[in-house]
């Protein structure tokens, strides 16, 4: 609720920028935040990538609002954006895809970008990076660095993204070493560092000596599996491994800038086009961290051929056979969980231990 | 199975003691007479100033001084609101809440991802060798053991001292203690001073202590458990420690279960402690209106 009253102040500021907006306009490109913007994680993430985009565009002005609550706020931010002149709206949040639809209908000449949206308007784009194969391949980096082959994650939810993420990087971890299994704990929630480190220390209890964790901001759990010697592996941004400078694995980031910088771009040009696009490990804006000092020598060799094949498309992170971990087949052999249906995957791989409901 | 006991206890009561320190700072305002709504917002305070001192100073301990001053004088605030202007209660706190929260956030937004190592944890030598119960109550920061030490003081205080039955008797009729010469308003300014420094404490544990980090709004309604606590422990400080532990012992138990693979769905887990408390209610509920404050939420207009 904080968000709606930051909301107001934002609008209110939105209306004075109205009044004095000038003749000469330059470029304006509109983008709304979930969060707080130096997170660590989700929400930085995409200020980084707006941060890059303005370097190589610097005649582009930003307006940038954070903390703002999914639905009717994020529509009247947005409509004030585009009053204030924007073009170009960033919705840098998955629930901000309705709101985003029904103002991208009303104003038909901007033109909107939306992370993770399953549906579009004639000018509204989509994009994702799809992450399974850089779970998969921080996995055999993990895989090869634990030393009691326990795994521990750190979950917010059991929602089909994450168990994909959780599934590849068990198997990942397992294509290296069989005997490794990944213990999952739920918080229930996106935010709370109390119980982010409770959980943390249960797994550390549990014998697991590498800490995943798949919430708003790693830190939390990065800095427990530090203090008591443990490893572990981040997710979202590249910044967190300084939590960790003795046991950080490697971490999937998103480094959108590349691709804001193109978005924004054919937008300028005039070269806009409504499309979904899936990015991969091929795409500059997903991203593995350098690995980091536990890490044993051979595994980049290792992590390099497969990231080779995953981009050659001679391999995937869901090959067949596969089976839950009650013991139901899943995949059957030589086929593969397409990437395209992660949205149905609501089972745990053999060899996590977790309920997925 | 032992391990399973040892880890338990150890979780409860990393996770219960800014519970209890929170439920503390509420039971000494209502004691006092005032509902403070406000108090996940006093921890909120807490823990952002304890955790930008400890980055600034290096020492925890800063902090944690930092984070008790910054908690009474934010509930100073509110004392000022309830008592001196002699606004709503119900309202004025959970304004509070609103305000700490934003200001929080706002004091705190250059310091995520500030990295401070802590309070540090002391282990007491040969206690903390023994089986089980060693490892899970003597290795511990120092805000852990200092808290149930806390809480029998404040029964002391509250119990068997002249402020305490002052503040006692402000919370169940001010107008007696008006008529006995005492000042209804001091006793209620210096029980909210109290009861943010405590509050403080709660918020400083939590950045300091256990996550060992600041993000917004990084108290997850546990200022709202332990205005329900304060009623669960019967307005009673020893068994608020009973109830901190309980609430503490039930978050502990839903994520030693998932780490120990049992197969309950996560979202039954979730629910534990919530399900607890309602069952502990229910089964203690009974004669809660001999034991509040009596005059608790009401505003003293002076006398007439």
């Amino acid at each position: 609720m904080t968000r709606t009253l930051s909301t107001i102040a934002t609008v209110l500021t939105l209306v004075a920028g109205v009044a004095t907006a000038g003749a000469a306009e330059p470029f304006k490109v509109g983008v709304v935040h979930l969060g707080s913007v130096t997170d660590g994680g989700y929400n930085q993430a995409h200020a980084d990538g707006i941060q890059a985009m303005k370097k190589s565009l610097p005649d582009v002005e930003v307006i940038q609002v954070e903390n703002v609550p999914e639905g009717a706020d994020a529509e009247r931010v947005m409509e004030n954006m585009i009053k204030r002149g924007a073009r170009v709206i960033f919705a840098a949040s998955f629930g901000y895809l309705e709101p985003a639809m029904r103002v991208a209908q009303k104003y038909p000449d901007v033109k909107f970008f939306h992370p993770g949206g399953y549906k579009r308007t004639p000018n509204m784009t989509t994009y994702w990076a799809s992450t399974p194969e850089a779970f998969y391949l921080m996995g055999m980096a993990a895989g090869k660095t634990t030393k009691t082959n326990k795994v521990g994650y750190i979950v917010a939810l059991p929602i089909s993204f994450f168990l994909a993420n959780v599934n590849a990087f068990e198997l990942g971890a397992r294509s290296v070493n069989p005997n490794v299994e990944t213990r999952v704990v739920f918080t229930g929630t996106f935010l709370d560092p109390g119980k982010e480190a409770a959980a943390a220390n249960a797994l550390l209890e549990q014998g697991c000596d590498v800490l995943g964790v798949i919430v708003d901001s790693p830190i939390t759990v990065v800095q427990t599996a530090e203090k008591r010697g443990a490893y572990s592996v981040g997710f979202h941004s590249l910044g967190v491994s300084k939590f960790a400078p003795k046991g950080f694995v490697t971490g999937v980031a998103f480094t959108w800038g590349t691709l804001y910088t193109r978005l924004v771009r054919e937008v300028m040009d005039g070269k806009f086009k409504s499309q979904d696009i899936l990015g991969s490990l091929r795409d500059d804006f997903l991203t593995l961290a350098p690995f980091g000092p536990a890490v044993p020598a051979d595994v980049s060799k290792l992590v390099d051929a497969k990231t080779r094949e995953f981009i050659a498309g001679a391999a995937h992170p869901f090959q067949g056979p596969l089976k839950d971990n009650r013991g139901a087949e899943r995949v059957k052999s030589g086929e593969v969980f397409p990437l395209a249906d992660l949205r149905k995957m609501d089972w745990l791989v053999e060899g996590v231990v977790g309920q997925p409901r | 199975m032992s391990a399973l006991v040892r880890s338990l206890l150890a979780g409860s009561i990393l996770s219960g003691t800014p519970l209890l320190y929170a439920t503390l700072a509420e039971l000494v305002g209502e004691r006092a007479g005032v509902v403070n709504l406000g108090l996940e917002g006093v921890m909120l305070i807490g823990a952002v100033t304890g955790f930008i001192a400890t980055v600034h100073t290096g020492s925890a301990m800063a902090g944690v001084i930092a984070a008790a001053l910054a908690g009474a004088v934010f509930n100073l605030v509110f004392a000022f609101l309830v008592v001196t202007r002699r606004a709503n209660q119900l309202a004025t706190g959970l304004a509070l809440m609103f305000a700490g929260v934003g200001l929080s956030a706002l004091l705190g937004a250059r310091y995520i991802g500030s990295r401070i190592s802590g309070l540090p944890e002391f282990r007491v030598p040969v206690l903390a060798d023994v089986p089980i119960i060693g490892p899970a109550f003597f290795v511990h920061d120092g805000l852990v053991y200092a808290a149930a030490p806390l809480a029998v003081l404040l029964w002391w205080i509250l119990f068997s001292t002249r402020w305490g039955l002052e503040v006692r008797v402000v919370g169940e009729n001010p107008v007696a203690a008006f008529a006995a010469g005492k000042n209804p308003y001091a006793l209620q300014y210096q029980a909210l001073c109290l009861a943010g420094m405590l509050g403080g404490l709660a918020g400083a544990h939590l950045s300091l202590g256990v996550a060992r980090t600041w993000a917004e709004w990084m108290t997850a309604g546990r200022g709202f458990i332990a205005v329900a606590l304060v009623i669960f422990a019967k307005w009673h400080p020893l068994r608020a420690m009973a109830g901190a532990l309980l609430f503490g012992g039930a978050i502990s138990l839903e994520i030693q279960m998932q780490a120990r693979g049992v197969k309950v769905s996560p979202f039954i887990l979730d629910m534990l402690p919530y399900v607890l408390s309602l069952a502990v209610l229910a089964i203690w509920g009974g004669a809660r209106r001999h034991t509040a404050p009596a005059s608790l939420g009401r505003v003293f207009q002076g006398m007439p």
